[in-house]
């Protein structure tokens, strides 16, 4: 049960934490509480998964992913269980999901592809495509980002 | 991964730190003392490292990465095809919903994507459609995750001892 005390918690560590020795105890001071208060909930958040993780958000562009492909994917539906798993296997794949498809949008999983320049995704993506069998794909680049933000939950 | 440039600007203890703080920032009274303790440097040095990279930019922040679903919320993945002299314009729309955390241009038919996250499935039609109906553009796809294999944004600096 999520209580309004860590509406308040989870409000300060969508953020940004200071960086000073004890940054915990700067959001405590914010809210109204101890420092043990915000160290317990927020370890808390991390045994129930509320969080996936709590650490340090890189830039990728900035740390040397230069290229971001979106490998859309046509798969069969009794395959995509296999599928998946052998796309999820590669390093190079940040993030893989089934997704529904349409009569003018066949592709059905869809994997992030990370590489230095968008020959190296491509390069990438023939392999997954080998290892899987999967030969109707596309990858898309983004050519720009209009937003990126974190959300903002409570 | 090729990470060439931004490690040559990155000694052993930048990505020795980075490679800590990016799986787990400690979740303690003195988090810089602990990394200091595990990197066997000071709690000063540790902090003045993790500023310094977050002063050019490698860290974008620190803090968590919440679990949609089980916070209660609802996410999706949205595909529209926009007339290309009307990107700006419907951007505008899209990107003032506080919903939206991502937006980007890609080079297909299905030229604008970006992500959803409202408190349920019902908000995120609502949104869908009323930006259909507010653009009149009727080629818009909700594509809601249905089956999840994988999600792991880390980066792994290899370190070569330098």
């Amino acid at each position: 049960m999520i209580e309004e005390i860590d509406k308040r918690i989870i409000r300060e560590l969508q953020g940004d934490i200071s960086l000073e020795k004890r940054p915990f105890a700067v959001i405590a001071g914010r809210i109204g509480i101890s420092e043990e208060e915000v160290l317990k909930r927020t370890g808390s958040y991390l045994d129930k998964g509320y969080m996936r993780k709590f650490g340090a958000i890189l830039l990728h562009r900035e740390a040397g992913f230069k290229a971001n492909g979106m490998g859309v994917w046509d798969v069969p539906a009794g395959d995509v269980q296999r599928v998946g798993e052998i796309m999820a296997s590669f390093s190079e794949v940040s993030h893989c999901y089934e997704r529904p498809s349409f009569d003018d949008w066949p592709y059905n999983l869809f994997t992030m592809i990370h590489s230095e320049n968008e020959d190296g995704c491509h390069e990438i993506a023939e392999r997954i495509s080998r290892a899987t069998g999967i030969k109707r794909y596309k990858l898309l680049f983004s050519t720009k980002e209009f937003k990126k933000t974190s959300m903002e939950y409570f | 991964m090729n990470q060439s440039k931004i490690e040559n600007n990155l000694d052993s203890l930048d990505k020795k730190i980075l490679n800590r703080i990016q799986t787990g920032f400690p979740v303690e009274e003195r988090p810089f003392l602990a990394i200091g303790n595990e990197l066997g440097i000071e709690e000063e040095e540790a902090l003045k490292r993790v500023i310094r990279l977050k002063k050019d930019g490698i860290i974008r922040r620190i803090g968590a990465s919440f679990d949609s679903r089980r916070l209660g919320f609802d996410s999706t993945l949205v595909a529209m095809k926009v007339p290309e002299e009307r990107v700006d314009e419907v951007v505008l729309l899209i990107n003032g919903y506080k919903e939206v955390t991502h937006n980007y241009l890609r080079d297909n038919d299905y030229n604008i994507w970006f992500t959803l996250i409202a408190p349920s499935g019902e908000r995120i039609k609502e949104i869908i459609e009323e930006i259909s109906s507010k653009s009149r553009i009727s080629e818009i796809r909700n594509l809601p995750t249905t089956r999840f294999f994988k999600v792991n944004v880390d980066f792994n600096f290899r370190d070569d001892g330098d």
